[in-house]
Formats: structure tokens, C-alpha cells, sequence
């Protein structure tokens, strides 16, 4: 035994070693104590991709500043929600994708991300001879189109809108139940104090998104809090509280694509793979093991060692598995078999020309190596244009398939060219083998 | 040894005649392309207790939804339709509860705006064509001390062109004849597929660079053909370990991945045959310019080069 072999196999035992500890014990969460990255295909959840309309964003801000604040706020909201680890992201330049893992009511999570939140007041119209302007059909008091304006401290003249809030919070009213209570910031109130004192004992009408809430009549002067009554269910205050407090979106937002995927059907995904799997892996190790013998066992062994090092790489950075993903393990393992019959086809070759067993083995593997390397990049090429398409519309199924391969695929050779050769060199070396039958090879 | 090279005409024959049938199946047929590429909203839905197909085609219409796709899968149904908002979605789920008095779950639910959908299948037809161009200028640098590297280039991307006709014909006809839908995962098939049938004839294409290095014949026909056979045992064990967990996949992996999986067997089985029986002997034919004997209405072309 050289000393070079020796090196490598302490090598392989440690990095098996490592990868067994990360991954073990395998009953807690799937594989290691902090589990796999599952994706929301395989554990459930929500992924919504929204589109932000920036020309209808305020001019003196830049599209990527805009969209920053607008991933911000939906953050808050998302957080506020209560999502166990949501992903927000800027998707190009003006997507964004969000994933809600084990969210349960996405109608409830759509109406809060997705709306813009701004909160406005409009006072009541008013004929030429000073009578209020009544809706005919509803009965009901005409507003203005325009948020309602005051002369700020500074002397400027400004809409009072919910950015001049401090703090927005659900509250039960004895009378009116569920209700949003608020607070303004100093310039807030000073705006407030206006807007209420020359519209005392008239109507003021409170605005979300164009949408009318509540028009209560003003009773008194007030400047630095108030509250919004609508008749509202406990969770629809407590999300409108979440918007106010966030703040409105600097930009509409359009949602262009929305994907749910159930938990249990996720967990019925997992199942299948793994029985497919176990079947795959179970046929294929028969078939190397019949038809290479000796050699099929090396293989054996460093695929196990491969499959190990694999699921280890993906818990420790870690990669997200998808369904998709879960199938590009599956093929990987069929790749990385590749490797393994490339060499020992060489080998045999080797051997049939009657070349010594350590001599077979080294000319092998370095024949062998050119077509690995230059085939295995092929795969490489698409996996990256995959991972590029993948991104363009924020499909993480196609991103897990494509990152999935590569990393298994680039494994796989590191396997065959160390990990099998290294088996090889030793059991050629320690001469308890030498029947050529053994090897697969008849002479 | 088997005479790979001199039996060409009749695998290129074979070849020739599916990819015709693929190419008229794709020109008649189209893919039945899906919500990814056309925008809409698909469900996947279960029923407890459960109904039948055709009360659930019944009661969409009832609910508006007549041109809606109604397909079985496993215990569940699919369903497509047009693009519907989060509150049409309800009232289409709290309708079909009332309607056909059963409770229902929605095991996945994906609704794409006709925006993105578009977008989507550009960049998919973009994706596919630089993959094609990035194979073949691989290629021609990994052979580059080969006399006229793009030509082995050109036959590896003619192979690969070869396997994914086939498969995307398969699915021209599987759209036709059971409605199945091509979708974005269909496209990361067709890419798998372009890396694996690339990745086989590389392996082919270097066994034919070392043999014709060490000069081990002075007709290149014979360097090809012994090259063939001496790649073909290799060929066959990848082919069928890579089978083996691919058939486990498409037997017990579930319907979620089903069509997936088929488009990577199929563009396997393909891959294999054609890196062997297309693209190593279109390398002696191209080299030793016997396009003319095999097309003779070709020398009675004006010669340009």
C-alpha cells in the first residue's frame, strides 16, 4: 500500500464521516437534526409572483428604490402575518416573487400583500347654496374624489394619508367590535386638527384604496389619535392595522402568478420518491453488481458514499429540494454510475490485452478520464442554461431540478475519480484478489 | 464486430422515417401547450365523498366553466380553465361543494397571467436554442485538434436534434390522442435531454479522437466502427443503470412528475441509439464527402465551394 493511497482513504473516511454526522440521525425532520431544505411543492404553501406597475411611481424616487420599499413593507406585513420563514425577493426588475410555506388562508395573505394600503380622508360635497350633494339612489352623502388637504408646518399645502401615522393597532369597541385605532405623528396632527375643525358636525369620510370604509360624523376638534370603524371581523381589523402600520406601496401591484400546493399532497410526493428511489437504487446495484462483480461492489460502495456526501452538501448550505430536484438526485445516481462504467470498461479492456491488474487500473482510469470530464460538461451547460430559464419567472422547480443535477453530476465525477480509484488501487495492491473472473473479464 | 458504418443507410432510413412521423405528428397535432405558455388556472382537486367525471364536467358548466378541461389523476381530478381571480376561485370551490354535495380539497392550484405565460414561452424557445449553439461550440473546442472540429460539432448537434424531435413528436401525439399539456417542467425534460444526448455522443466522439490519434486504421470508417463497438458496452450499461431508476421514477413516482419523466426515458432511449447509430456514422460520411453517393441528385447541384 503506497502512502499516497493511504492519504486519500483516511480522506474518504473523514468526509464520509462528516457527511454521516451532519445527516444522522435520520428520523428527525427528514435527514439531520436541522432536516433538509424542503421546497413548497414537497412541504406546502403558497408561492405568489406579483408584477409592480412603476409608472405609477412617485417621480423623485429611482425603480429600484421604489421596488426596495415595496419588498420592505410587503416583509412587515409578511412577518406580521405570522408565516413561518417566508422568502420575499425582487424578481428582474420589476417582480416580486413570495414564497408562504404552510400558509393556510391565502385569500387572507393575498388581500394583505397585494393591496396597496393607503389610507385617505375625503370630505363631503356641496351644492352652490351649501346643501349637502345626496347619492339619489343610496341616499347616502357625496364625497369628494380628492384626499382631504391641510396646510402643513411648513407652510405646504398636503393630502393627510396614512404615511403621517405613528402606529395603527386592532381594538374591540364595546359598540362596534373590531376596530383600527391610530395614532399621527406631530405633522400628522397638525393636518388632523384642520381637516376636523372645519368639518365639525359633518361627515368625514375614511378611504383604503379607493375603497370607502367608514364616513363618521365629526364630533369634536381631535388632532393626534382617532380610530376606523367598518364592522369588521376580528382578522380583517388586525390586517388592516398590518398595511397601516407597513405602509402604503409605493407602487400597484398585479399578481401574475399564483401556485398552491398542498401539504399533503407534498407529503405524498416525498413517499413516492422515496419508494421510487429505493427501487431504482436497489436494480441498479444488482445490475452492477452481476455484471462487474468485484468492480460492481467498488461501485456500490462509492455510490453510497456518493449518496451520503450528496444529501450531507445539500443539508449543509443548504439547497432546497423540490420535486423535481428529488428526480434529478434519482437521474444523478444514473450518471453517476456513468462514470463508474466508463472506467471499468477501460479496465477490462485493459486487462484483456493482458495488462497487469495495478497497470489496468491506473491506464483505466486515465483513458477514461477525457470522455468524463468532456461529457459531464455537456450536462453542465444545460444545467446552467436551466438555472438562467428557471429565474426568468420565478419557477423554483425548474431552479431545483437544474442546481440538483449540477451539484450531483459534478459529486458524481469527484466520486468516480477518487473514491473508486482509490478503492481499486487498494484492493489491487493488497493482491487478495488476483482471478481475473472476479474482475468481470474472461480470457 | 458489428459494421455500425456500413449498415448506415438503413439506420439513417429508420431514423429518417420517425423523425417524418414526428415532424408531421408536431405540424398536424402542435403541443397542447399549458397554463405555463398560454396563462390560466389549473387544480388539482379531491372529493369526499368522491363524484364522477362527468358531474363534475356537469356541474362546471353550470358554473360558467363549460370550456373548462376535466381529466382523472389517480383518486383526484384535474381541472383547467380560464385565468380566474382568488374570488372567483371561491366561488367556483364553494359552488361545486353545494352543487354536487361533497366536500372539496385543493390538493395544488396554479393560476398564471397570459403576461407571463407569454414571456415564459419565449424564453423557453430562447433557452433551447442557446443550449443547441453552446452544445456545438463546445464541442468544436473539446475536438479542436480533430481536422474540421465542427463538423464533429454539427453531427453531435444533429443527433441531438434527432432525440429532441422524437420527443417533442411523442408529445405532439400524446397531446392529441389523451390531452396531455406541455408545460415548463417539459422544457427542463428537453434540456435534460439535450445535455444527456450531447453527453452521449462526447463519449462516442472521444473514443473516435483517441483511436483515430493512434492511428489505429488508415480508412476512418474503420476507426469509427471499431470505436463504436468498443463504446457500445459502455453505452448499453449507462443506458440501462440510468433506465433502471428512470423506469422506478415513471412507475412510482407519482402522477405530479409522470409526463416528466417519460419526456427523459423517451429522450434517453433516443439519445443512446442516435450518439451510436446516427452521429458516429454521419462523421464518416461527412469526412470522407460521401454525401454524393448517397444522395445522387447532389453532384447534379452547381458546385459552390
Amino acid at each position: 500500500m503506497s502512502k499516497r493511497n493511504i492519504y486519500w482513504l483516511i480522506f474518504i473516511i473523514a468526509l464520509l464521516g462528516l457527511a454521516l454526522w451532519s445527516i444522522l440521525p435520520v428520523n428527525t425532520k427528514l435527514l439531520g437534526s436541522n432536516g433538509l431544505t424542503l421546497g413548497l411543492d414537497l412541504k406546502g404553501g403558497s408561492q405568489l409572483l406579483y408584477e409592480a406597475n412603476l409608472s405609477q411611481k412617485d417621480a423623485s424616487v429611482s425603480d429600484a428604490e421604489a421596488m426596495a420599499a415595496v419588498v420592505e413593507k410587503i416583509q412587515r406585513r409578511v412577518n406580521e402575518f405570522g408565516v413561518t420563514e417566508p422568502t420575499i425577493q425582487k424578481l428582474g426588475t420589476n417582480q416580486i416573487v413570495i414564497q408562504l410555506p404552510g400558509v393556510e388562508n391565502i385569500t387572507r395573505a393575498l388581500k394583505l400583500i397585494g393591496e396597496t394600503g393607503l389610507l385617505e380622508f375625503r370630505e363631503q360635497r356641496f351644492d352652490e347654496s351649501g346643501d349637502p350633494v345626496i347619492n339619489e339612489t343610496t341616499g347616502e352623502p357625496v364625497f369628494g374624489n380628492e384626499s382631504a388637504t391641510a396646510i402643513g408646518k411648513d407652510g405646504q399645502e398636503k393630502a393627510l394619508t396614512g404615511k403621517y401615522l405613528k402606529h395603527a393597532y386592532r381594538d374591540v369597541d364595546p359598540y362596534e367590535g373590531p376596530i383600527i385605532a391610530f395614532e399621527w405623528d406631530s405633522e400628522g396632527a397638525y393636518l388632523f386638527e384642520q381637516i376636523t375643525r372645519r368639518n365639525l358636525d359633518k361627515q368625514l369620510a375614511i378611504f383604503v384604496d379607493n375603497e370607502q370604509i367608514s364616513a363618521p360624523v365629526v364630533q369634536a376638534v381631535i388632532s393626534d389619535r382617532g380610530q376606523i370603524e367598518g364592522r369588521f371581523t376580528l382578522d380583517a381589523a388586525a390586517d388592516l392595522a398590518n398595511k397601516l402600520n407597513s405602509g402604503a406601496l409605493d407602487v400597484p401591484l398585479m399578481l401574475i402568478n399564483q401556485r398552491d400546493v398542498d401539504a399533503s399532497l407534498g407529503a405524498d410526493s416525498i413517499r413516492k420518491s422515496i419508494i421510487a428511489a429505493g427501487i431504482g437504487l436497489v436494480l441498479l446495484l444488482l445490475f452492477m453488481l452481476a455484471y462487474y462483480r468485484l468492480l460492481g461492489l467498488v461501485a456500490c460502495f462509492s455510490l453510497g458514499i456518493y449518496g451520503v456526501v450528496l444529501l450531507a452538501i445539500f443539508g449543509f448550505f443548504p439547497i432546497t429540494l423540490t420535486l423535481p430536484g428529488i428526480a434529478a438526485l434519482i437521474l444523478s445516481l444514473g450518471m453517476a454510475v456513468d462514470a463508474n462504467v466508463l472506467i471499468f470498461e477501460r479496465m477490462k479492456e485493459e486487462l484483456r490485452s493482458r495488462r497487469t491488474l495495478g497497470a489496468a487500473v491506473e491506464a483505466g482510469f486515465n483513458r477514461a478520464w477525457p470522455a468524463i470530464r468532456d461529457s459531464n460538461i455537456t450536462t453542465f451547460i444545460a444545467c446552467i442554461i436551466l438555472f438562467w430559464l428557471g429565474g426568468t419567472f420565478g419557477a423554483f422547480m425548474v431552479r431545483g431540478f437544474a442546481l440538483t443535477l449540477f451539484v450531483g453530476v459534478a459529486l458524481s465525477m469527484f466520486t468516480a475519480i477518487v473514491i473508486t480509484r482509490t478503492f481499486l488501487r487498494l484492493i489491487v495492491g493488497s493482491r487478495l484478489v488476483t482471478n481475473l473472473e472476479a474482475y468481470g473479464v474472461k480470457l | 464486430m458489428i459494421d455500425f458504418i456500413g449498415k448506415k443507410q438503413w439506420f439513417f432510413l429508420g431514423s429518417a422515417i420517425v423523425i417524418i412521423v414526428m415532424i408531421i405528428s408536431l405540424a398536424a397535432f402542435r403541443l397542447e401547450p399549458g397554463i405555463d405558455f398560454t396563462g390560466g388556472t389549473s387544480m388539482t382537486l379531491s372529493f369526499t365523498p368522491q363524484v364522477e367525471q362527468n358531474q363534475l364536467r356537469q356541474e362546471l358548466t353550470a358554473l360558467g366553466y363549460s370550456e373548462a378541461i376535466v381529466q382523472r389523476s389517480e383518486d383526484n381530478f384535474f381541472i383547467r380553465i380560464k385565468e380566474i381571480s382568488p374570488e372567483e376561485k371561491e366561488a367556483l370551490i364553494s359552488g361545486l361543494e353545494t352543487g354536487l354535495d361533497t366536500e372539496v380539497g385543493i390538493l395544488d392550484h396554479d393560476t398564471i397571467s397570459p403576461v407571463i405565460a407569454a414571456e415564459t414561452a419565449r424564453n423557453a424557445g430562447i433557452a433551447v436554442a442557446i443550449a443547441a449553439v453552446a452544445m456545438l461550440i463546445y464541442i468544436a473546442w473539446a475536438f479542436r485538434r480533430m481536422p474540421s472540429p465542427f463538423k464533429w460539432g454539427t453531427c453531435a448537434i444533429i443527433a441531438l436534434v434527432h432525440d429532441v424531435l422524437i420527443v417533442v413528436g411523442v408529445f405532439a401525439i400524446l397531446g392529441q390522442v389523451a390531452n396531455v399539456e406541455v408545460n415548463a417542467m417539459f422544457i427542463t425534460a428537453v434540456l435534460t435531454v439535450v445535455g444527456y444526448s450531447v453527453n452521449n455522443t462526447v463519449v462516442v466522439f472521444d473514443r473516435i479522437r483517441e483511436n483515430r490519434t493512434r492511428g489505429i486504421s488508415p480508412d476512418f470508417a474503420v476507426t469509427v466502427n471499431s470505436s463504436l463497438t468498443e463504446t457500445l458496452a459502455r453505452s448499453m450499461n449507462t443506458s440501462l443503470t440510468t433506465l433502471c431508476v428512470i423506469l422506478a421514477l415513471l412507475l412510482f413516482g407519482g402522477a405530479t412528475i409522470h409526463y416528466f419523466v417519460l419526456a427523459l426515458l423517451i429522450g434517453l432511449l433516443s439519445g443512446t441509439y442516435s450518439s451510436l447509430f446516427i452521429a458516429g456514422p454521419l462523421l464518416v460520411i461527412w469526412e470522407k464527402g460521401e454525401w454524393k453517393q448517397m444522395f445522387p441528385w447532389l453532384s447534379s447541384l452547381p458546385k459552390t465551394a
